[in-house]
């Protein structure tokens, strides 16, 4: 929307409608009457066809008629000098507006004075409405004058600087022709997307070959009280006993993502990057980790064994070490 | 018995020598402007650059070495691409063989110490710029340009960090890529990202977000080592090229090297 609405624009856009459905309707006689030059039609739809108009309306009567159509329809340009005379109507009201509600006033007092001008216009545009409809029906009086009845067929072949040969052997006005164009630029800009976004998804391997996230470790029994690390290479997790649960803490440091050691000397976890120690518990007391190791989901499976999943993952810090399934309760 | 300036005219009237060279010995300006200006690898170069520009107090040369550096690096990676095998299987004892049984042992250390030169050069030029005002208009896009370039030579540091395959590079990609989880939107530990869901499923996850992308995988393995490797070798230096040619070509476009003010 520019600053500036010439509103002066919207005054001519009715004189030339009424002007094309003029023209349009001495060809509509002059055709029923079996004659008279067809090519009219098309100059009369682009007359038709207003300058473009700051409100949005307007233009988009102008597409609607001005699509190199044979055939008008009457109605079709009485409904753009409505549609010219509201989008009017809309500037004038939105220019009004900016001047009412333009001065640095309070926030409560400019709605107000915004909404006065408003009605103002919608009042002022439908006296144009009329006035233009009235210019519209003056507009047919001359028309009848121009109809000439020849006998001569129709020739609705349109000037020759309007048309270009399409591959498929049709025709097609210049307009046809960029919306050709257009679309073919729309499937050529769809279809590199299309192309890009399949490259990016080339990068994202559907297969990974890597260790399960879920996995089978044997039976509570099988496992001492204190951290046991025969799982941590292949799966990364410790399995930690305690006389009254057993729990999965999963080996990624919890500040930068190394694998710390379970030093049993100390018993603690010591990460080997930046020095983070954990307690065998998993609870953090020295070095920059922010938080303790997380858990992983562990149940007893069917069959009796341990099934720990690594896809689901408890946090001390969230309160998460509460759930059943973040533990084995033994006894 | 001719003399040795007739069979030299002789052979400049050969058409062998007449395609390579197609303008005589340069004796004056116009001649030298034309030995640059026909030339492709001449011509990215200024024709004329002012003799106060040239001064090694003003440029430190920073651009000119890091160039050179590139083309150390291009050539010594060329060299170690012979021998080295991006496999869990063999990285590691490829370079360890690099170093002791390949003849003249120290291509790979010229390759990491170039690596590190030229970090430390492209940082000097960045601060030479700066301080000569030399990024100021018309020169902005280049600017722009040489800070691209600035990055795309930090990735190749990094990508090139994890080639060895010894516990110092799986451990620093492991932190570094550490990084890209909390990518916003993008990582699945970033800010963002945990409203890209639909009902309770997340949209970004370990398992497709920018670290995934980064190492082909949950962690640092056989995908990442493999994913570096094309990256350092291939797709970095390749985006790297093309934009120091547009860099050089800028330079002899916004007015040649800028002069001290």
């Amino acid at each position: 929307m520019p600053e500036e609405i010439d509103l002066s624009q919207f005054d001519e856009i009715p004189d030339r409608v009424a002007r094309a459905k003029a023209k349009a309707e001495a060809m509509k006689k002059m055709r029923e009457g079996g004659g008279g030059e067809a090519s009219v039609p098309a100059e009369a739809a682009e007359e038709a066809a207003p300058e473009p108009a700051p409100a949005e309306e307007a233009p988009a009567a102008a597409e609607s008629e001005g699509g190199g159509e044979a055939e008008v329809d009457l109605a079709d340009l009485d409904q753009i000098t409505d549609r010219v005379a509201r989008a009017k109507a809309k500037a004038e009201a939105m220019r009004k507006a900016k001047v009412g509600g333009g001065a640095p006033a309070a926030g409560g007092g400019a709605a107000p004075a915004k909404k006065a001008p408003a009605k103002k216009a919608a009042a002022g545009a439908g006296d144009r409405a009329a006035a233009a409809r009235a210019l519209t029906e003056k507009g047919d009086g001359p028309a009848q004058v121009i109809v000439q009845t020849s006998p001569s067929p129709p020739d609705i072949r349109p000037g020759p600087d309007r048309i270009l040969p399409l591959a498929s052997g049709g025709m097609t006005t210049r307009r046809g022709f960029f919306s050709w164009l257009t679309l073919a630029w729309v499937s050529f800009a769809a279809a590199t997307t299309a192309a890009l976004a399949a490259t990016g998804r080339f990068l994202f391997p559907n297969v990974l070959f890597e260790p399960p996230q879920s996995f089978k470790i044997g039976f509570p029994e099988n496992y001492d009280v204190g951290v046991d690390e025969r799982w941590k290479d292949k799966f990364s997790v410790w399995v930690v006993k305690e006389k009254t649960q057993m729990y999965a803490l999963i080996s990624v440091c919890t500040h930068l993502g190394c694998t710390p050691n379970w030093l049993a000397g100390d018993a603690k976890f010591k990460c080997p990057c930046h020095g983070s120690g954990f307690y065998s518990t998993g609870i953090n007391f020295e070095g920059p980790a922010p938080r303790p190791l997380e858990r992983a989901r562990i149940v007893v499976g069917e069959d009796g064994q341990i099934l720990i999943d690594k896809n689901t993952k408890y946090q001390w810090e969230k309160g998460q070490w509460e759930n059943p399934e973040s533990f084995l309760k033994l006894i | 018995m001719p003399k040795t300036s007739d069979l030299m005219d002789q052979v400049k009237r050969t058409q062998v020598w007449r395609s390579l060279f197609r303008h005589d010995i340069p004796r004056d300006e116009r001649g030298r402007a034309q030995v640059v200006l026909t030339n492709i690898f001449l011509h990215l170069h200024p024709v004329r650059t002012p003799k106060s520009g040239i001064r090694v107090r003003y440029t430190w040369c920073m651009g000119g070495l890091t160039f050179f550096i590139f083309m150390v690096e291009v050539v010594t990676g060329i060299m170690l691409m012979f021998y080295y095998r991006p496999t869990l299987e063999y990285a590691y004892t490829d370079i360890i063989d690099l170093g002791e049984q390949v003849p003249l042992g120290i291509m790979r250390e010229i390759h990491r110490w170039g690596a590190h030169l030229m970090i430390i050069t492209v940082w000097l030029h960045m601060l030479r710029v700066f301080m000569t005002g030399s990024y100021k208009p018309p020169r902005e896009f280049n600017w722009a340009i040489g800070v691209i370039l600035l990055l795309l030579t930090l990735m190749l540091s990094f990508t090139g960090y994890l080639l060895p395959w010894d516990q110092l590079a799986i451990w620093a990609i492991t932190v570094g890529s550490n990084m890209a989880r909390a990518t916003p939107f993008l990582g699945h530990e970033g800010p963002g990202a945990a409203f890209l869901k639909i009902g309770d499923v997340g949209l970004v996850h370990a398992g497709n977000d920018a670290r995934f992308g980064l190492l082909a995988g949950r962690f640092v393995g056989e995908g990442a080592l493999l994913r570096f490797y094309v990256l350092h070798c291939l797709a970095i230096p390749f985006i790297a090229t093309i934009l120091m040619a547009v860099h050089f070509w800028r330079v002899r476009k916004d007015g040649g090297i800028s002069g001290p003010m």
